[in-house]
């Protein structure tokens, strides 16, 4: 066997905490990110006995939100269940999950990959509860010691999971950055991976070709980044082959987790025994009615999705298709590229000036789209000053550089500084002045050196800090050179 | 009759260490239980909508409003041990 006569089959099973104000089952506040520890818990989050779950109705709305984009069949009745496992992050000892009656069922996800389109299936989605944090450290005394922190405990938690569809991963990757940008337009979650509002665990088997693929899988975890996944499921696609090639037998099915430090995946091989959750309706909490009429206002409240804002930009905007997808991985961006488009009939300039210049200066100044002063407005009368000849466009990217740090708007900074100069006599002033000043280019001209005309225009751009027409100067300077 | 390591399953599961008396003792108790929720099947139920519940009551939804938690000293004050406000356990197999 050859690492050629191998396919690979990887499912995803993605998590994803909700954007809401309060935790799943309570009232508590679900904004942990910066919390003193165990300051955002109540007797429901905690588990105490006695205590009744009450189900966030955002919470049901988003994963249904979730549900229609990605195609799936909604449940008109969905319930919750119990799922029994014994550590300390539970509080319950139980987490409240969703078993055999999800709120979404099969549904399925376009990915693009090469210009080729692919179908990922999706097999369900299901809402539950996040687990507290826990700290693995040594007391003061030096014992092992694991430290708990509940404040995350019960935030709710979307578990999206796909069918086993990928074959490399390259489409892994292409299917989580597509799903990624879905929920984040939906505004349903931060979908950020370092924050763990987006984590993924991967299912890859490899076989060889012409043997039927088997159950057997691997699951990997501790995956923090969408490089992570990409290069613990390239590392155990590798791993599994070489299985093959010394044993002829597949794989042990296990769980194995990602090392970032050293680029591998380990066995997380435990003394437990096989996961036994004992699912059971949870008692506390009635079947939930789906109505029509909450699909129907949903489906009315759906905002515009990453595939039809591609075909927008496309046939719309006549984008080109890699400024298009730069836009849409950056929300904020196309909101600002959709405002000042609203004022401006031409778009790929728009994008040109967007997604080069701004961008960069944004970066160069530690700033962001939010934070700096520079309005789709104010962009757009920047943009228009050149159409209309005001400025050219050296001007328009040092005006943009001020914008971005001033706080000023184009207008005001050219009524400061004065704007491009068209002016034939001014600028017959100068060029003359400049080649009065710089006899030695003059005579490397005549001499058969071209290049020093354009120093001679370089010169007089620079004299006049940029502001002068630099067509009319290239003539004026030809003129004077008896071109 | 459930048999003997059905009983310890259950009992590990439920983090008891039975020894063999007890768990002898267990395995009785729970086989009459199970005898009893056996004869459940006795009931005809070929017409009945299959449900989870018995009480026909829909889920009541809550708004997404944040209400106060308790305070800190109120969550560990049943901790058995505490350190920078947050419980302490005995160290757990971690995953590195």
């Amino acid at each position: 066997m050859d690492a050629n006569s191998f396919r690979t089959v990887i499912g995803l099973e993605v998590h994803v905490q909700l954007n809401t104000e309060s935790k799943m089952f309570c009232s508590c506040s679900s904004g942990y990110a910066d919390s003193e520890p165990n300051t955002l818990v109540c007797p429901v989050c905690l588990g105490m006995p006695g205590v009744l779950p009450v189900v966030n109705r955002i919470a049901v709305e988003n994963t249904l939100l979730t549900g229609l984009a990605l195609g799936c069949q909604i449940a008109s009745e969905s319930k919750f269940d119990r799922k029994n496992y014994a550590y300390p992050d539970l509080m319950k000892w139980y987490q409240i999950s969703q078993y055999d009656m999800p709120l979404c069922g099969r549904g399925s996800l376009k990915i693009s990959l090469d210009d080729r389109d692919k179908q990922i299936g999706i097999t369900r989605v299901h809402l539950e509860e996040d687990t507290a944090k826990m700290i693995h450290g040594e007391s003061k005394v030096g014992h092992k010691i694991s430290l708990i922190d509940a404040n995350r405990s019960g935030v709710p938690l979307m578990e999206i999971v796909s069918d086993p569809d990928m074959t490399s991963p390259e489409e892994a990757r292409a299917y989580l950055t597509t799903l990624r940008n879905i929920l984040l337009y939906l505004d349903v979650s931060t979908a950020n991976m370092q924050d763990g509002a987006f984590r993924c665990d991967a299912n890859i088997s490899v076989w060889p070709v012409g043997i039927d693929t088997g159950d057997v899988k691997v699951e990997i975890k501790n995956m923090n980044s969408f490089r992570a996944v990409f290069k613990a499921l390239a590392f155990e696609e590798e791993r599994q082959s070489e299985v093959w090639v010394k044993t002829g037998q597949p794989p042990e099915q296990e769980t194995r987790g990602w090392v970032e430090a050293s680029g591998e995946t380990v066995s997380q091989r435990s003394k437990e025994y096989a996961h036994d959750y004992r699912y059971f309706p949870e008692p506390d909490l009635p079947p939930l009615k789906v109505t029509d009429q909450l699909i129907s206002s949903l489906r009315n409240a759906m905002p515009e999705l990453p595939d039809s804002i591609y075909k927008r930009l496309i046939e719309h905007c006549e984008l080109r298709s890699s400024d298009a997808l730069q836009l849409i991985d950056d929300r904020p961006l196309l909101l600002f590229f959709d405002e000042a488009v609203n004022e401006y009939a031409q778009p790929q300039r728009l994008a040109n000036w967007m997604l080069n210049n701004f961008v960069q200066e944004l970066r160069d100044s530690e700033t962001d789209l939010a934070s700096n002063p520079v309005t789709p407005q104010r962009f757009v009368e920047l943009l228009q000053l050149e159409d209309d000849g005001h400025i050219n466009s050296k001007m328009t990217a040092e005006l943009l550089r001020r914008m971005v740090t001033s706080g000023k708007s184009a207008k005001e900074l050219v009524a400061e500084t004065g704007g491009q100069i068209t002016d034939d006599d001014e600028l017959q002033k100068m060029v003359a002045k400049i080649i009065k000043d710089n006899p030695q280019a003059v005579a490397d001209f005549r001499a058969g050196k071209k290049q020093a005309a354009g120093f001679l225009v370089g010169q007089v751009m620079k004299a006049t800090k940029g502001r002068a027409n630099p067509g009319m100067v290239n003539k004026r300077i030809g003129k004077e050179l008896g071109l | 009759m459930l048999d003997r390591d059905t009983v310890n399953h259950v009992a590990q599961l439920a983090y008891l260490a039975l020894d063999d008396e007890e768990s002898s003792e267990m395995r009785l108790q729970l086989a009459q239980i199970l005898d009893l929720f056996e004869s459940l099947s006795l009931l005809q139920t070929d017409q009945v909508e299959p449900t989870a519940r018995v009480i026909p009551l829909e889920l009541p939804l809550r708004d997404d409003e944040v209400k106060p938690s308790l305070s800190q000293d109120q969550v560990l004050q049943n901790a058995p041990r505490i350190e920078d406000g947050h419980i302490v356990v005995p160290a757990v197999l971690t995953d590195s």
